[in-house]
């Protein structure tokens, strides 16, 4: 196997780093990472490993690449990502995934506010973002297609989701592990206690979560879980009136 | 209320029975079914109710035994409660829904272009022929550099970044794929290859027969963000992030799931018949500086290539919010002004939010001038630019560019019914009914509008030659070409126009 090459990220602005990236073909594996934006952005074919904290927009319009991120990442990982994987063992920022077509997301802990916003699905593209831990406000608004899980470790006993989750929702699913049933959310879903029949649509990526941070998947999917669908396709169809004006 | 429901029908469609012949063109040509032949007096029939005054039947009457008179059925007369307003609460009462319009804001507000005057030279500055002498029309669209910088030879660097070359100061405005035809897309696109300009793909991705005209497309990145992806973000010669929309500043698209056909599907990559819901904001902007996050990703996602355009609605702040858009490493500013059409928007927000291109154009250019910034972003006006003589007082105003929507659309034969949201528009625009969209040959559509843009652009040569001017950057901010007529001084000093006879 080819060994990674390895970049050090200390001292490089965004686009300094940015562009040593594209210039470097293959594997690599940044050290010393600190904020620097955009890392990975567009990217395809090669597993990029971060070591430190990388800045936002990691990973957007993404196109098949994957990349690991050894601490936490900061706002908008992989916004409008159309394929690939982001795996972060520590916790995301907010407006995680926005827009995102394909590939899947998988962060260790908790997420911010606005995951998965406008999350949308297309043929054999269906994405998928798991949250280890907690999930802001807003999760899923807009919500067009694809599979959100929040399973909520460490936040036994409480909802692991903010307020407002599914606002405007019109297509996809939204799992959420909790005792405890979410409150305040929109007309526009339906909340049900997801029977075994639908567990299995969410197995592959809890085990897959297991897997990647060392977790019980059995244990994982016996708890009891929430689901969100949104209750029509055309939410607004009803809203107007034609104005021939 | 009244047996026939609704509200009276605005237009009627007059039939000369001394001309009509019963060929049966109109009911072929009218989706809406206006039209009716009743076999048993072998005479046609009309539902003035069904009829939307497109003019499509009247256009293709081989007798021309049609035309579309107003009505002519008036309520009580009252300056308050108008014709307009009435009908306006009967259809809410009966329907409880949200007015939909299309295209354009048609109410009376003032027009600026048209109480603006041109300059031409007498004695002291002699006219140029623009039929003999070379008249320069070439545009380029990008930031420029703040100085000159050299090597440690003392070469010149090239220091420039992305422009976008232009053979005339016009471009088509964003309408997606959706939105208006293939047809319609196929004629701007070949159009803005063969004039050397670009047209707007809008927010709905690009179809994968278009991705040959690249070198004169601009993409479009929206809040919904439909059909963006790498390789889409790389396909044009220039990004455009879609903020707002002159029709419908604040509001959000929304195309319909029975709109999303099995090709529109493919471009927006989202699944058939789901509804394409774009959202007012985009949820990862708050600020100026998320903005400039979601520019520098695309260029880095275009490894700064591509100049990025950031398109907002004229809004009451307009000119500081440009000031931020020029500081968030956007190239091109696009002002879309209140009177810029749209396939669909709230009727009270298409005709009362927003403000006119002139002044929020004249306002930004001042702007950014006093801040010493405008070098940084060159502007796109748009938003009801009508004539090659807005375009010409757009350009004095402050502007580099305009973008062309409605009058490219009436070019491709819209007759601005502002039907565009029932989607069975007779001219094959505003449709995706194969039936209806066939109606547009892309052979003659993008014909018409090299013919409409070459005739603008002969006629903005004649202009600045009779100013004695030959190319457009001297024209451009150029408000000594402007006189106001009527205007009073606040409007004057917000255009930074004199008033005629000063």
């Amino acid at each position: 196997m080819m060994s990674d090459t390895h970049i050090n990220a200390a001292g490089l602005d965004f686009q300094a780093l940015n562009k040593k990236i594209r210039q470097t073909a293959g594997d690599i594996q940044i050290e010393g990472c600190c904020g620097q934006r955009y890392i990975g952005a567009g990217q395809s074919g090669r597993t990029i490993t971060i070591h430190g904290t990388p800045g936002n927009a990691l990973g957007a319009y993404m196109d098949g690449a994957v990349i690991v991120v050894r601490g936490n990442a900061q706002d908008a990982v992989g916004d409008t990502m159309n394929d690939g994987r982001i795996i972060v063992h520590g916790n995301a920022g907010d407006a995680l995934g926005y827009g995102i077509r394909g590939g899947a997301i998988y962060i260790r802990g908790g997420a911010g506010y606005r995951t998965g916003i406008h999350m949308k699905e297309y043929q054999e593209k269906k994405p998928v973002i798991v949250v280890g831990g907690r999930a802001g406000s807003f999760l899923g608004e807009y919500m067009a297609g694809g599979l959100i899980i929040v399973l909520g470790i460490g936040a036994e006993g409480d909802v692991p989701v903010g307020n407002f989750t599914g606002t405007g929702m019109h297509g996809g699913a939204i799992y959420i592990r909790s005792s405890v049933q979410p409150t305040c959310l929109p007309a526009q879903v339906t909340l049900e206690e997801a029977l075994p029949e639908d567990k299995r649509a969410i197995a592959a990526p809890v085990a897959e979560y297991a897997g990647l941070f060392g977790a019980d998947a059995d244990e994982l999917l016996s708890g009891t879980f929430y689901l969100l669908r949104p209750n029509a396709k055309n939410p607004y169809h009803t809203l107007y009136a034609a104005h021939l004006r | 209320m009244g047996v026939w429901g609704g509200v009276y029908p605005e237009y009627e469609i007059a039939r000369n029975a001394d001309r009509c012949v019963v060929c049966r063109v109109c009911e072929r040509q009218c989706a809406n079914e206006a039209h009716e032949y009743i076999p048993e007096i072998n005479k046609m029939a009309a539902d003035d109710a069904k009829c939307v005054n497109c003019h499509r039947c009247v256009a293709l009457c081989p007798t021309r035994a049609l035309k579309i008179v107003k009505s002519g059925n008036t309520y009580k007369e009252n300056m308050n409660w108008t014709e307009k307003t009435i009908n306006e609460i009967y259809k809410q009462a009966d329907t409880g829904g949200v007015l939909l319009s299309s295209m354009g804001n048609p109410e009376p507000y003032p027009i600026y272009f048209d109480k603006l005057t041109l300059n031409a030279s007498q004695v002291t500055n002699p006219s140029i022929d623009p039929l003999r002498e070379p008249m320069e029309t070439r545009i380029f669209l990008g930031a420029k550099p703040n100085a000159i910088e050299r090597d440690e030879n003392g070469k010149l660097k090239n220091n420039l970044p992305p422009q976008l070359k232009l053979t005339m100061p016009m471009m088509f405005a964003a309408m997606s794929y959706g939105a208006i035809s293939y047809n319609a897309h196929e004629s701007l696109a070949r159009a803005a290859e063969e004039l050397g300009v670009f047209y707007n793909t809008g927010e709905g991705g690009l179809h994968e027969d278009f991705y040959r005209y690249g070198k004169n497309t601009i993409v479009q990145v929206a809040s919904g963000r439909f059909g963006v992806h790498k390789e889409y973000l790389n396909a044009g010669m220039a990004v455009e992030i879609k903020m707002g929309q002159g029709a419908k500043p604040g509001i959000g698209g929304h195309l319909p799931g029975a709109k999303i056909v099995a090709d529109v599907s493919r471009t927006r990559m989202i699944p058939e018949g789901a509804d394409a819901i774009s959202p007012a904001p985009h949820h990862d902007i708050y600020s100026i500086e998320d903005l400039r996050q979601l520019v520098y990703s695309l260029k880095e996602t275009t490894e700064y290539q591509k100049p990025v355009i950031v398109k907002i609605a004229a809004v009451h702040n307009v000119a500081a919010i440009a000031s931020g858009i020029a500081r968030s490493g956007a190239d091109i500013i696009a002002l879309d002004g209140f009177r810029g059409g749209t396939g669909a928007a709230p009727t009270r927000i298409r005709d009362c939010v927003g403000i006119p291109i002139e002044l929020a154009l004249a306002g930004v250019d001042t702007r950014l001038r006093e801040e010493g910034i405008r070098d940084r972003v060159s502007i796109v006006a748009s938003g009801g630019i009508r004539s090659s003589t807005d375009i010409f007082k757009a350009i004095a105003l402050g502007a580099d560019c305009v973008y062309l929507g409605t009058a490219a659309l009436m070019a491709l034969g819209c007759h601005l019914c502002r039907s565009c949201q029932a989607g069975k528009c007779n001219w094959g625009i505003a449709t995706q009914t194969p039936e209806l969209v066939k109606r547009l040959n892309p052979n003659i559509g993008y014909k018409r509008l090299v013919n409409l843009m070459r005739a603008w652009q002969h006629e903005i040569e004649e202009m600045m030659g009779g100013m004695g001017i030959n190319s457009i950057e001297a024209l451009k901010g150029n408000r000594l070409a402007l006189r106001g007529v009527g205007l009073n001084e606040k409007e004057l000093a917000i255009l930074g126009v004199k008033h005629a006879g000063e």
